[in-house]
């Protein structure tokens, strides 16, 4: 059911993702400036004047390439569904390319448990990419739990850090 | 063939012979006052023995004081230092309030060899108690310290004493470039004689002993994903268990080494596993949607705990290790997790949350009572020692993760630290 949520969910942010990456909703989400800030990128979404990688424009949501998550949670929170969108489409797309999906955990609980967390909400990810029509061999999922800390400290600034899910992509 | 054979030995030689490190400094936090006070008395030597550094009553001294058990006099308040049963006077001894006394004597043989003779007396009764002969060589020294304090252990408790044992750890350091680099050490008990027996740059988790304490497995994730190892410890060589896709990990060692509980997600989500040492094949244990993980066998081998969030939260659950239904075994507070056997299967300790801490608890099967034991924020990887008197763990000090000890009623507590690096996941060994 959850499932099914989260579908409908991703279908309706795939097709309000250009308006979406307008600028509009930024002001009303401010956890949205982490991927661009201001109307001034607006005007690059149509890619013309980017020269580089597509997976490296800045003004796309395929630059964002961490996903993070609540505490104890493996749900992608809706600002992520766009991403995870536009990554699922450019490997449909793509189909000689293959990634790492990598799940973390911050340093609360228990180690092992952290890894089975860590992979839940890589699997998470992994099924919202294949929604997207990315094939099942095109992502691996590797659980990490708690083991490589993306931040150091010990506090909520670091754990919210660390709790995520990377992207990787082969090198370019 | 035969230099390629070489060649391999050489690397596993190579990989086993590791730098000593660092001993683990040990500092009592919390001792008790009922504590029983005994005089180890400096052994002494007729004949100048070359090549021991080691002070052996000093050595028993530090073992009978980390039980929390005992309260070992000061050397500087002893009135005389006899080392033959005829040069005690238990007077001497009475009026300092001693209950026990210790004397000992080292004698070099004509081999090389050692003999360390000790006795153990009953300072009111004026008798004694307990004497022997053990023979060590040069550098087993502290080992035989440590038998003789599991001698006065057990004659005194009446519980068998585990200062005989081994601890394994995992530590993450830094190396000069900022790399990490990850280790997995064995140290005797007191911390002391640390030797690393794999290292790498990718993170090592779990330590689990075999039930003989002669290998160790343990999570590697060299190749950048889990893969679970067993290595002897006496030769440095490995095995890699067969992997799978996703997860690898967990692997508890049933009480008889015919099998390994582990951890893999090859059919979906985390599920417990049973690994046949002989046959080498897989039974599946656990069969739900849910995180399934972190097994340990009770003592008699029959039945397998383990972590599982199928109500939602993690708890702790019980199958039989032949399989069936799993029953839900704690119901205080919204997170227990990674729970192992006492020793003598009456109870258990685990991770519990309270208060959005983690803390180490025990709880009674019986009765199902919970005691909270340590009073960290971040404490985590309970390991018992094989007589059940202590408890081992990790916890934070000054943001930085170091090992501690807590006797199994709370009441005596140790800190363990390692020089400049986090350690962390404490497995105890059994008994020797």
């Amino acid at each position: 059911m959850y499932k099914k949520l989260l579908m409908g969910l991703l279908l309706s942010t795939t097709l309000a993702g250009c308006s979406m990456f307008g600028g509009d909703e930024q002001d009303t989400d401010g956890s949205m400036s982490g991927m661009h800030d201001g109307a001034s990128t607006s005007g690059m979404m149509d890619g013309s004047n980017y020269t580089g990688h597509p997976l490296d424009n800045p003004a796309s949501p395929l630059s964002t390439k961490v996903i993070y998550f609540a505490f104890d949670s493996s749900a992608v929170e809706p600002q992520y569904e766009a991403v995870l969108a536009a990554h699922g489409a450019y490997l449909a797309a793509n189909a000689g390319v293959s990634i790492i999906v990598e799940g973390h955990a911050d340093e609360r609980g228990t180690r092992e448990y952290n890894i089975a967390l860590s992979e839940r909400r890589a699997k998470t990810v992994q099924n919202l990419l294949s929604l997207q029509g990315a094939s099942s061999n095109q992502t691996e999922v590797v659980a990490m739990g708690e083991e490589k800390p993306a931040a150091a400290g010990h506090d909520e600034s670091a754990w919210h850090l660390n709790r995520r899910v990377e992207l990787i992509y082969p090198a370019r | 063939m035969k230099t390629t054979i070489k060649l391999v030995l050489m690397c596993m030689l190579m990989y086993a012979s590791a730098a000593w490190s660092e001993a683990l400094k040990i500092e009592i936090t919390q001792g008790v006052s009922s504590a029983q006070p005994i005089a180890i008395v400096p052994f002494s030597s007729t004949q100048v023995v070359t090549g021991v550094a080691v002070d052996v009553a000093q050595t028993i001294s530090d073992d009978l004081m980390r039980s929390g058990r005992f309260k070992s006099l000061s050397r500087f308040d002893m009135l005389d230092k006899p080392f033959t049963a005829a040069q005690v006077n238990f007077r001497n001894w009475q009026a300092l309030g001693q209950d026990n006394l210790v004397i000992g004597e080292i004698t070099e043989q004509a081999n090389g060899m050692l003999e360390v003779q000790f006795q153990l007396f009953d300072v009111y009764k004026g008798e004694q108690l307990m004497g022997f002969s053990l023979p060590a060589n040069k550098t087993g020294l502290r080992g035989a310290a440590h038998r003789i304090s599991d001698l006065i252990y057990e004659k005194l408790t009446g519980q068998k004493g585990a200062f005989s044992t081994r601890m394994a750890y995992v530590t993450s350091t830094k190396n000069l470039n900022g790399k990490h680099e990850y280790k997995i050490q064995v140290a005797d008990a007191d911390g002391y004689g640390a030797k690393t027996i794999v290292t790498s740059s990718e993170p090592l988790m779990s330590p689990a002993w075999s039930p003989r304490g002669d290998k160790i497995s343990y999570v590697s994730f060299e190749a950048g994903r889990s893969s679970i190892y067993t290595q002897t410890l006496r030769t440095g060589a490995r095995e890699k268990l067969q992997s799978f896709k996703g997860i690898n990990g967990a692997p508890a060692w049933s009480p008889d080494g015919s099998q390994m509980a582990l951890t893999l997600s090859k059919d979906g989500s985390a599920d417990i596993y049973v690994y046949n040492v002989i046959s080498r094949s897989f039974r599946r244990l656990t069969y739900s949607y849910a995180i399934d993980t972190e097994p340990n066998w009770s003592p008699d081998g029959r039945a397998i705990i383990f972590t599982s969030d199928r109500g939602g939260k993690p708890q702790i659950y019980r199958i039989a290790a032949s399989g069936g239904q799993a029953t839900r075994v704690t119901y205080e507070g919204d997170y227990n997790a990674r729970a192992s056997y006492s020793p003598d299967g009456k109870n258990i300790v685990m991770v519990h949350r309270v208060n959005g801490q983690y803390r180490v608890a025990t709880l009674e099967l019986k009765t199902g009572f919970v005691s909270i034991l340590s009073d960290g924020q971040l404490d985590e990887s309970p390991s018992y020692a094989p007589n059940g008197s202590m408890i081992l763990y990790s916890t934070n000090d000054s943001f930085k993760s170091i090992l501690a000890a807590v006797s199994s009623d709370g009441k005596v507590r140790q800190k363990l630290r390692l020089q400049g690096g986090e350690v962390r996941e404490p497995a105890w060994s059994p008994f020797k």
